[in-house]
């Protein structure tokens, strides 16, 4: 399974990225070393074999539901790049 | 003899007598900043203003250690990826060079409750991608050992600035290596903790199933004491494990008579330098002579470790740094509109090495690539888990390499980063399986600092600290490194 060009440009879509046609081909040669490489997994059945996301057998962690401080309005605000009435500010979403 | 040379229980009677105090320990660490990382480059940010204030404070006490604990007073380097709240921390990514943290780490907390001092931020791979320190996106770390090798990664700055004596300790992350690599690398001692046991809040993630914070410093003894005062459990980071904290130091006996120590022979054998297998099968000879039982086993599924790790951290990573989009931190570049925005900000922001692995992950979680790459990389990392679960059965750790060679050249791997991932193979198995682990010197090969590491139960931190620090006793101790022959 080799991953193209076309299908560089798309993925780099969906991780909000701008590629240059020379970056392209780049990324579609490394992106194919490693999926290439990644094949060697084929080799192994893992039919039977459940899959592991984490290691701890820890799940669902909650605390009790009570109020707790939280960060202030401006202290949250402090590394905006811009900001207006206590928001964050970004180009208009909508005309 | 510098200070940052002493021995702890040395520091710790001169700090008493008052014959030192913590100015001194902080004037020394900022002297040789000054005379030597314009050559090693460990660090991108030194808070010269802060560690002052910091240690006039504990000089106001009669004794800090009696007051604060075995750390007060040692300066430390803190990775660039663990939030210090009013100190720059930036990941060594362009897209978080004006970023200042709101909030402290868990362990930044805890380190300065211990009395220890933050002198700066530690340079690394940006965003911890990377295994020379080279991808950094202000200017790569050099090995203080030889300066035109790499430190390793991507905790290299930590690991040069110990092994330069820039600092006394310092913390790194560790996701398929990047805490051992560089210790080996730089001939310095790095823990990497059991998944859980370390708090990761305020550590910007990079694979979250894998990421661990741990100690790098030049004893063992040393990374026991760092890992005392920051291991526990969090609150704050639901990964968190509930476990006891041993007395890690009260492990430390020498003593490893009849202690169970196996030896995969994939770790020995093919894709191993020959100077660094030399090194380490002395080592365990040492091993058998301090009475341990020594026994060569298989870890068959190990050869496909990288590749899983390969496609389960870009995966993880993918999405994590999906945060990153010019809007509420970092350096944003303007757009059109708001999509595009978040593309310059991004594509501007990010080096090659992150965007690579983030479309890398990206697409291994793709619809339709999912099962084939994803699922199948879960898949083999049980296999990887259960080869531990088997060996762990009948022994008490694992030993073999850190790295498969020495220290390599800046820039000898720029053209593959595949080369330079299979590197990672001895280090990796160790995360997919949540496992504990340390690297400690054990000789030179072609000049360079060779790294033993050993591997323990989950949790069982204690035994392998006490396996190390038996082994440490009887080596030789590396000599200084020269740093390009400016070490004063």
């Amino acid at each position: 399974m080799a991953i193209s060009k076309e299908q560089v440009y798309h993925v780099a879509q969906l991780s909000r990225l701008k590629l240059t046609e020379e970056e392209a081909e780049q990324y579609t040669k490394v992106l194919n070393d490693v999926l290439k490489f990644a094949e060697k997994l084929n080799e192994l059945d893992t039919e039977n074999v459940e899959p592991t996301s984490h290691v701890l057998s820890i799940t669902n962690v909650l605390r009790e539901d009570v109020v707790q401080p939280s960060i202030p309005r401006e202290k949250a605000l402090s590394n905006a790049p811009d900001q207006e009435d206590g928001l964050f500010r970004v180009p208009a979403v909508f005309e | 003899m510098s200070l940052l040379r002493l021995p702890l229980k040395e520091i710790h009677n001169r700090l008493a007598k008052r014959e030192l105090s913590a100015t001194d320990l902080v004037e020394e660490s900022l002297a040789r900043i000054a005379a030597v990382d314009g050559k090693v480059r460990a660090f991108l940010t030194v808070d010269e203003e802060g560690a002052r204030e910091h240690a006039k404070r504990l000089d106001q006490v009669d004794n800090p250690v009696a007051s604060f604990g075995p750390l007060a007073a040692l300066p430390a380097g803190i990775k660039d990826n663990i939030c210090t709240e009013g100190i720059k921390t930036t990941c060594a990514s362009k897209l978080l060079a004006n970023y200042q943290p709101i909030y402290s780490a868990t362990v930044v907390e805890k380190l300065a409750k211990a009395g220890a001092i933050t002198i700066g931020k530690t340079n690394m791979d940006e965003f911890a991608m990377g295994s020379s320190s080279e991808n950094s996106g202000f200017y790569p770390v050099h090995n203080p050992w030889d300066l035109t090798r790499v430190p390793g990664g991507s905790s290299g700055g930590s690991a040069a600035a110990v092994a330069a004596e820039e600092v006394y300790f310092a913390l790194g992350s560790d996701t398929g290596g990047s805490i051992r690599q560089p210790a080996s690398f730089c001939g310095i001692v790095g823990l990497k903790p059991t998944y859980g046991l370390v708090s990761r809040y305020g550590l910007v993630a990079f694979a979250s199933s894998l990421d661990q914070i741990g100690p790098l410093t030049k004893s063992v003894e040393d990374a026991a004491y760092v890992l005392q005062a920051i291991a526990g459990h969090d609150p704050q980071d639901s990964t968190s494990a509930n476990v006891e904290i041993p007395d890690y130091l009260s492990q430390l006996t020498g003593d490893i008579r009849g202690l169970r120590i196996a030896v995969p022979r994939e770790m020995m054998g093919e894709g191993i330098e020959p100077g660094v297998c030399e090194q380490v099968q002395k080592a365990i000879n040492q091993l058998e002579k301090l009475g341990a039982i020594i026994e060569e086993v298989s870890l068959p599924h190990i050869e496909y470790a990288v590749a899983a790790y390969y496609l389960l951290s870009p995966a993880e990573a993918s999405s994590n740094l999906a945060r990153f989009d010019g809007v509420r931190y970092g350096v944003r570049k303007e757009g059109e509109n708001l999509i595009d925005l978040y593309m310059e900000t991004r594509s501007q922001g990010f080096g090659d090495e992150v965007k690579s692995r983030i479309m890398l992950g990206t697409y291994a979680l793709s619809s339709g690539y999912y099962d084939a790459y994803y699922l199948k990389a879960q898949k083999v990392r049980t296999l990887i888990r259960q080869d531990f679960e088997r060996l762990f059965a009948k022994y008490d750790v694992i030993v073999g390499p850190t790295t498969p060679c020495v220290a390599y050249k800046i820039g000898e791997n720029a053209d593959s980063p595949l080369t330079m991932y299979l590197k990672d193979i001895l280090t990796i198995p160790v995360n997919l399986a949540g496992l504990p682990a340390i690297s400690v010197p054990c000789g030179l090969s072609e000049g360079m600092p060779v790294g033993l590491q050993v591997i323990g139960k989950a949790f069982d931190e204690s035994t392998v600290l006490r396996v190390a620090h038996a082994f440490e006793q009887v080596t030789e101790r590396l000599p200084q490194p020269q740093i390009g022959g400016i070490r004063v």
